[in-house]
Parts: C-alpha cells; structure tokens; sequence
C-alpha cells in the first residue's frame, strides 16, 4: 500500500525531498526512507530520468522507431534477441510487441545518418533480425505523461472568496 | 433626478476582497494563494463529452428543472455517496452554480422579517442573499475552540421566534471546518425541535480528509425540512461550467423552480450534458484530486506546525485557517503586509464576516511547487514580524 502510494507520486515528480514526500503521504519518514532503499535494491525502481525538450537546446539530436522483426531463438524465445538489441548503448528502448512485428525499438543519434547507419550495419546485420521499418520522430508532444508544449498558465482570477 | 436604487440593494457591500485583487494582478513575481477554486482542469473526458455534445447540435434550451439523464445521475450520485435519495421528477432542481440555488432556496422560503441564521465565517453570499430576498439574517460566529463548527448550543441561543432557516455551511469555505455525525444529530435536535428548515451547502462534499461527508438531509426526520446545495465546481473542477443543484421537498423545489424558470429559463445546456458525464465516469478523477488536496493538506500543516503558527486541523475544502492574533495585527493588516512584503496573496477572514478577524485563510488549491515556495516566504515573514524587524519594509509591491 505505502509501496503503492510512494511510487504513484515519485513517478511524477522524483525530485521531491524525502522528508517531505512523507508528510504529503502522511507516513512515517524512517519508514518512506527504508521503502525507497529497498525498491531500488530490488529494482523496483530503476532509475530516475529528466523529461528534456531537447529542440530548445537546440542540440542536435535524431530519434527514430524502429519496428522489428526477428526469429526468436530455439530455447530462448525473444529475451536472448532483445538482449543482443539492447546491449548497444545506441538503443534507448526495447519493447516486446504483440501485432505485425516482434520490437519497438527506440535509438537516438546525432544525425538522421547515424541512425541509419546503426539500422543497416548492426540491427540488421543481426542474424534474428528479419526486417526492420524506421520511423523517425519529427516532433515529440507528450512523454511519461507530461506535456512537452509550453505549461499552461494559472488563469484563475488571483482572489476569490 | 430620483434615486433609481432599490433601498435594499445600496445596504449591501460589495465583497471587500476586491481591492486586494488588483494588487496581486500587478505584482511581478507574487504568489497567490488566495483563490477559491480548483486548480485542476476539468477531466478530460467530460470536457470531451461537452465537445461532443456540441458537434451533435445539443444547443437549445433543457426543461427548466434540467435534463432528466442528469437529474437521475444526481439521484444515483447523491445515493452511492451519502446515502439520500431524491425523485427526479419534482425534488431536483440543476441551477447555475449553487450560488443561484442559495438565492433560490432564501427567496422561496422567506417572508419579510424571517430570520436566517448564518454561521460565520462562511463563504460571502448567505448574507446578501438572505437581505435580497427580505430576511433578516443573523450571525452565529463559528469558534476555533469548537474547530469552527456549529454547535447546539450556539444554535439553541440563537433562535427566536423569528427563525426560519439555518444555513449549514460544511464543508467550510473559509475554515476547511467539518461537520461529523455527532455534530450533526445534536444540530438536527434543535432544528426539529423548533421547527427550522436547513440550507445544507455541501458543495465541498467530495472534499473530505476524515471520514466520507455525512449530509445532515440524510438524518431522521431532516430530508423534509433540508435543502440540499451540491454541483459540480468544487468536486469535479468546473467551476467555469456554472452548474449546480438543489435537492429538497417537492413542496419547496417547486417554488424554487418557479423563481428559476423566470429568471434564468435553465442551466447551460452543454454543461449539464458534461455534468451527466462527470457522473457517470468522474468517481476516479474525484478520488484522486481529493488525494492530491489531501497531501497538500499535510503538508502545509506541517509547515504551520514547524513556523509555530498556531491553526486547527481542517478535514474539509481545500484552506487553511490559521490565527495570526500573537502578531498583534487586524487580518487584513497582516494580509496587506505580507502582500507588501513578501508579494503573497492571502485572504483576511473578515472577508467571510466579522467572527474571521484573527485568521487568514490560504487556499491550497495550487501544487506543491508553488505551495512551498509561498510558505517560504510566509515563514520568512512571521520570523520576521516575531523578531521585531522591519526590513521588509523595503519590499515594495
């Protein structure tokens, strides 16, 4: 139940202090801070990222999506060809996908040709790896459920009884 | 040139918190936590549902007392949820906002010289509304001591033969005070007893931290002499849509109706097709603001506990009420000063009648981001009242 409740808030907002997190949930701060030891011992949580909109940087960055079909391997099904995807350090997200084909591969790179090349030499090259159809990503909306656009401004009137 | 203005109308005051309002519009880098409404927007799906109604041209007028999908969605809401029960063909009446339904249920039930009791602080319009329609209304002022809520004893004292309506003001608005069943029964005793018929506003129903709202209609022998007021802005985030409603006998609501009928005709027609949706498929996204408030609630009790300012534990809405009496200020004082100083918004508890002198009210319908870099500055300033020190006067706004 705390496990619950403790994960449902920091999903959204991780960068919240402990002690306060705590209080917000009413439970007992020794106990919020022995959850969260244990959840990343056991992998619960696996780690903590920041939702960028890169284009305001203005760095160059190429995503695209990678819809792939493979052979699962005699013995190994799926996880042993996955493996083989997502150990390149290129590969931001691997899923395993029910439909037309096998994983949903995300890859970033610096240019649009960096991503090809790692498409048509490593991916494919992969003796699994049937087919694959690359998506490039052209403008990012919503992530992790946060809207990328410009956050909405408080219209509220400021003082109302 | 005669007076064109009805004598009543020039006894009223306007609301007193409007000057404050055109301080904060101005300020850069004020914080403000002076608003009385959600800060969530509707949930989608119901926002989506008023879209569709307007694609499929549902633009026209609905029966006066409402659409009747949406009156029977109140009655199956107002059933799951506390327990009362109401025909949809004559003791339901969908208003515009619970504001008109407070005016309704006044003008429907008061001759002149009919005394109205008020609880106060409470929310501004009871007042108003009571003198518009020819009462005489008459302050309870509500006590810390008692957590702010109405107790038989202060109701006994003050009935006359006058009395007819008490207006139950919980969950409160400016307090967060909440009425619990006990509470409730010892009122409902005295109520019966002397014959008096309730204006129960329970528009922050759904905003409870203690245990699930008890309507005081739901009480033996109370559902016939109870108005219940109940919407959708507090609840379900909507206060743009203006709607509400006012549940009661038959004998009252069609009076209500009457008055409503020729004054208004009906609700906004796509919010109330929104509202049926909110009903239907809004339990979830009610749960989870009430849990957000509720942590927000924590918190910022925690941080009155740890500046030592001394406030009651509100169960209900979504303030604050703290006592601001050790800095020596009048509320309104302190709220102008902390304007100046640190450019947060609060509002002075006169603002909801004379019994809120000594407290503030500070909304925490605002996320936590925003929530504590205000109470930051809140702390920052009562150190700095305690210390004796005046740099702050620099401030400017």
């Amino acid at each position: 139940m705390m496990r619950e409740k403790i994960l449902t808030f920091i999903e959204k907002n991780s960068r919240i202090d402990l002690r306060e997190l705590a209080v917000v949930l009413g439970v007992d701060e020794a106990a919020v801070l022995n959850e969260m030891e244990r959840m990343e011992e056991e992998h619960v949580i696996c780690g903590y990222h920041t939702i960028i909109d890169w284009d305001k940087v203005g760095l160059e960055k190429v995503t695209a999506m990678i819809e792939v079909r493979v052979t699962p391997q005699r013995g190994m099904g799926f996880d042993k060809v996955a493996e083989r995807i997502y150990n390149y350090p290129e590969v931001n997200s691997v899923y395993l996908i029910s439909g037309g084909f096998d994983f949903m591969v995300t890859i970033e790179g610096k240019t649009l040709r960096e991503v090809s090349q790692f498409v048509s030499e490593k991916l494919s090259a992969l003796d699994s790896v049937l087919s694959t159809k690359t998506n490039f990503i052209l403008k990012k909306y919503k992530d992790h459920g946060t809207v990328i656009a410009e956050p909405k401004k408080d219209e509220r009137i400021q003082m109302i009884p | 040139m005669r007076n064109p203005l009805s004598k009543t109308i020039a006894t009223i005051q306007p609301s007193g918190i409007r000057k404050y309002f055109d301080i904060v519009g101005e300020m850069k880098d004020g914080i403000s936590l002076g608003v009385g409404e959600p800060d969530f927007d509707t949930p989608w799906h119901i926002r989506d549902e008023a879209i569709y109604s307007l694609e499929k041209g549902r633009t026209c007028y609905t029966s006066n007392a409402g659409l009747k999908e949406l009156k029977i969605e109140i009655d199956k809401y107002l059933t799951r949820r506390y327990g009362i029960s109401y025909d949809y063909n004559d003791e339901i009446l969908v208003t515009v906002g619970g504001s008109e339904a407070i005016d309704l249920a006044m003008r429907a039930m008061l001759d002149p010289g009919d005394e109205v009791l008020i609880p106060q602080p409470s929310y501004v319009s009871y007042l108003p509304c009571a003198v518009l329609a020819n009462g005489n209304p008459v302050v309870i002022e509500l006590r810390a001591e008692h957590e702010f809520r109405l107790t038989a004893e202060q109701l006994e004292a003050a009935i006359t033969p006058r009395t007819k309506i008490l207006v139950l003001p919980f969950p409160n608005n400016p307090t967060g005070a909440v009425m619990e069943r006990a509470d409730l029964e010892a009122v409902a005793e005295v109520v019966k007893k002397h014959d008096l018929f309730v204006i129960s506003d329970e528009i922050y129903a759904e905003l409870t931290y203690l245990e699930r709202h008890i309507s005081i209609a739901s009480l033996p022998g109370m559902r016939e002499r109870t108005i219940v007021i109940n919407g959708f802005s507090k609840s379900h985030s909507m206060t743009g849509w203006r709607l509400g409603y006012a549940c009661g006998p038959k004998l009252i609501i069609s009076q209500m109706l009457k008055i409503h009928q020729y004054a208004i005709m009906c609700a906004p027609t796509t919010s109330q097709y929104a509202a049926v949706d909110a009903l239907q498929n809004g339990d979830e996204d009610v749960a989870k603001m009430r849990e957000e408030y509720n942590g927000r609630r924590r918190y910022l009790l925690q941080r009155l506990k740890e500046m030592r300012l001394e406030c009651f534990e509100p169960f209900g809405a979504f303030y604050v009420f703290p006592c601001i009496r050790e800095f020596g200020m009048t509320s309104e004082e302190f709220v102008e000063e902390l304007l100046r100083a640190q450019k947060v918004a609060v509002v002075p508890g006169t603002a909801f009648g004379e019994g809120g002198e000594g407290f503030v009210r500070i909304s925490y319908a605002y996320s936590l981001n925003v929530l504590k870099k205000a109470f930051d500055r809140i702390e920052a300033f009562v150190l700095q009242l305690r210390a004796g020190g005046d740099e702050s006067r620099d401030g400017g706004i």
